[in-house]
């Protein structure tokens, strides 16, 4: 009986360019969580953070937005959301995290209202546990007892491992991330995310909600390089979509002013969580 | 100013599938050879293997340039050239060297020609001015792997090695953190001739072997954004890569050994 958990996988960053490797991450994040059978994966959302995140070299949104879209215009799983990235102040990846789990919630039980005999609860407080109340009765007619669709914050393993730079995350931010949703991590094999988890207290406490995922077909294109390269002259392509080196060239984005922008600048979270 | 000599890169390999690291080679070698002022890269060539060579897992030449065309569709200086794969047995390199560059001296011989014979038609003050054309240079572009494999016994003759890196040439790329260049010097060939050695380092970590590929295809693993879509599809269409494909010449020795 397919009584799969579906999961909808979350990428938090700048994109700054999009690169292929992002686009790695959610091939091998799906294929992981497809084999381990427990779980079906339903979307994958890329979410470029906002402009008041002010990290060094960070362009405008509209343009990493843009490239995002093209970059997954021809995905049939991985969408674009741009709702983090049009908020004035920046948001911690937290409040991301519950607003898109939120929307998923929103639209699971619009769904069910549709085909649902009887009417659900409304309002009914959803934990992560499958639905206690009378199967829904979908169109087709055959009884489903669905667990809640989850949301699961895909990264590379130096975001996790950003987890221990001080004053970047609240400490309770990580604890809600790793025991209300979930954290895929795509690592190279032979990287320390084992060991971080491991000496860590709270990420150990909850391991069984961390996938790690080993890269075996090292792919390590970093946006940084990227932007390093376009400086020089020297050619990015087969290293991000060809639609987005299009738009790099056409837009003439990354030249050395904007590597320069919020120099000097303190990064949003140290910001607020260092004062 | 003397003007660049134009080169052409060339690259030998199984392509068993196409990947985007074999195309990352080209783009790599050609900024490299522009950056040292004195080259002007005119061409890239692909050359696909012919199955004569007998290596385990090798398909079919027909689908693998095949691939290949469909992955350079959007390249506007790189192209495949099926001869190699065309002959009835295993061609050498060098061989494959030569014949390339008689191919490209013909055509420059045949431009000049065409060139010469409208400046004498025309003849205007400009022709005074014009340089001296410059001949054409064909490099063999390949990775510091490649380069390794002169050390492997019975698998090259002496001779072929020093006609590649003297009459012709080398662009190595090689992976972050790797540097042939201790192989090179360890080489009397090879550091006679390191002039016609040019040693470029790959600036992505980057580890997209065509033999991960056809694992990750025979166990229903994704490769997108490592192989072009276009060769995905083809891929899928045609069937190519199997458990048995990847079982064909298993036990066979290699063609030159």
């Amino acid at each position: 009986p397919d009584r799969k958990t579906e999961v909808v996988l979350l990428a938090c960053g700048s994109f700054n360019p999009i690169t292929n490797m992002h686009l790695r991450l959610f091939e091998l994040a799906r294929d992981y969580l497809h084999e381990t059978g427990k779980y079906k994966v339903i979307k994958g959302i890329i979410s470029p953070v906002g402009d008041a995140y002010r990290k060094k070299g960070l362009i405008s949104a509209n343009h990493r937005v843009a490239m995002a879209k093209l970059a997954t215009e021809d995905s049939d799983w991985v969408e674009v959301d741009d709702w983090e990235s049009c908020q004035s102040e920046w948001l911690e990846t937290l409040k991301v995290l519950r607003y898109h789990h939120q929307k998923l919630l929103s639209a699971d039980v619009t769904n069910s209202l549709q085909d649902a005999v009887p009417i659900t609860k409304l309002g009914r407080k959803r934990k992560q546990e499958p639905n206690r109340h009378e199967p829904i009765k979908k169109k087709n007619q055959s009884p489903v007892v669905k667990s809640v669709p989850q949301v699961k914050l895909l990264c590379g393993s130096d975001m996790l491992e950003s987890f221990g730079i001080p004053n970047l995350w609240k400490l309770e931010d990580i604890t809600e991330i790793v025991e209300k949703h979930g954290l895929v991590c795509i690592s190279r094999a032979g990287t320390n995310a084992q060991k971080f988890i491991y000496e860590s207290d709270v990420l150990w406490r909850h391991k069984n909600n961390i996938h790690l995922v080993e890269e075996w077909i090292t792919n390590d294109i970093s946006s940084t390089k990227i932007r390093r390269a376009l400086r020089r002259g020297q050619s990015i392509r087969y290293l991000v979509p060809e639609a987005v080196r299009a738009y790099i060239e056409g837009q003439r984005l990354y030249g050395p002013d904007s590597e320069d922008r919020n120099a000097g600048l303190l990064l949003a979270p140290l910001q607020r969580h260092g004062s | 100013m003397r003007s660049r000599i134009p080169v052409i890169l060339l690259a030998c390999g199984s392509f068993n599938p196409i990947t985007n690291m074999h195309m990352r080679l080209f783009e790599l070698a050609r900024d490299h050879m522009h950056q040292t002022g004195r080259y002007q890269v005119v061409e890239g060539i692909m050359s696909p293997v012919s199955d004569k060579y007998g290596k385990k897992g090798l398909v079919s030449a027909r689908h693998r340039v095949a691939m290949a065309r469909l992955a350079l569709e959007t390249s506007d200086w790189i192209r495949v050239d099926p001869w190699e794969s065309q002959q009835d047995t295993w061609t050498e390199t060098v061989k494959v060297l030569r014949h390339h560059y008689n191919e490209a001296l013909r055509a420059f011989q045949s431009k000049e020609f065409m060139r010469n014979k409208h400046l004498t038609e025309s003849s205007t003050e400009d022709t005074l001015s014009c340089q001296q054309p410059v001949l054409p240079e064909l490099k063999l572009l390949c990775g510091a792997d490649f380069l390794q494999t002169f050390k492997t016994p019975n698998l090259w003759k002496e001779e072929d090695i020093k006609e590649i890196v003297e009459k012709f040439g080398l662009v190595c790329i090689s992976r972050a953190g790797s540097d042939p260049s201790q192989f090179i010097q360890e080489s009397e060939l090879l550091s006679e001739f390191q002039h016609n050695i040019f040693l470029v380092r790959e600036w992505v970590q980057n580890e997209v072997s065509a033999t991960r590929i056809r694992s990750a295809l025979c166990r229903g693993l994704s490769v997108k954004y490592l192989v072009p879509d276009a060769v995905i599809a083809y891929i899928a269409q045609h069937g190519v890569y199997t458990a048995e494909s990847e079982r064909s010449n298993q036990g066979r020795l290699l063609q030159p050994l």
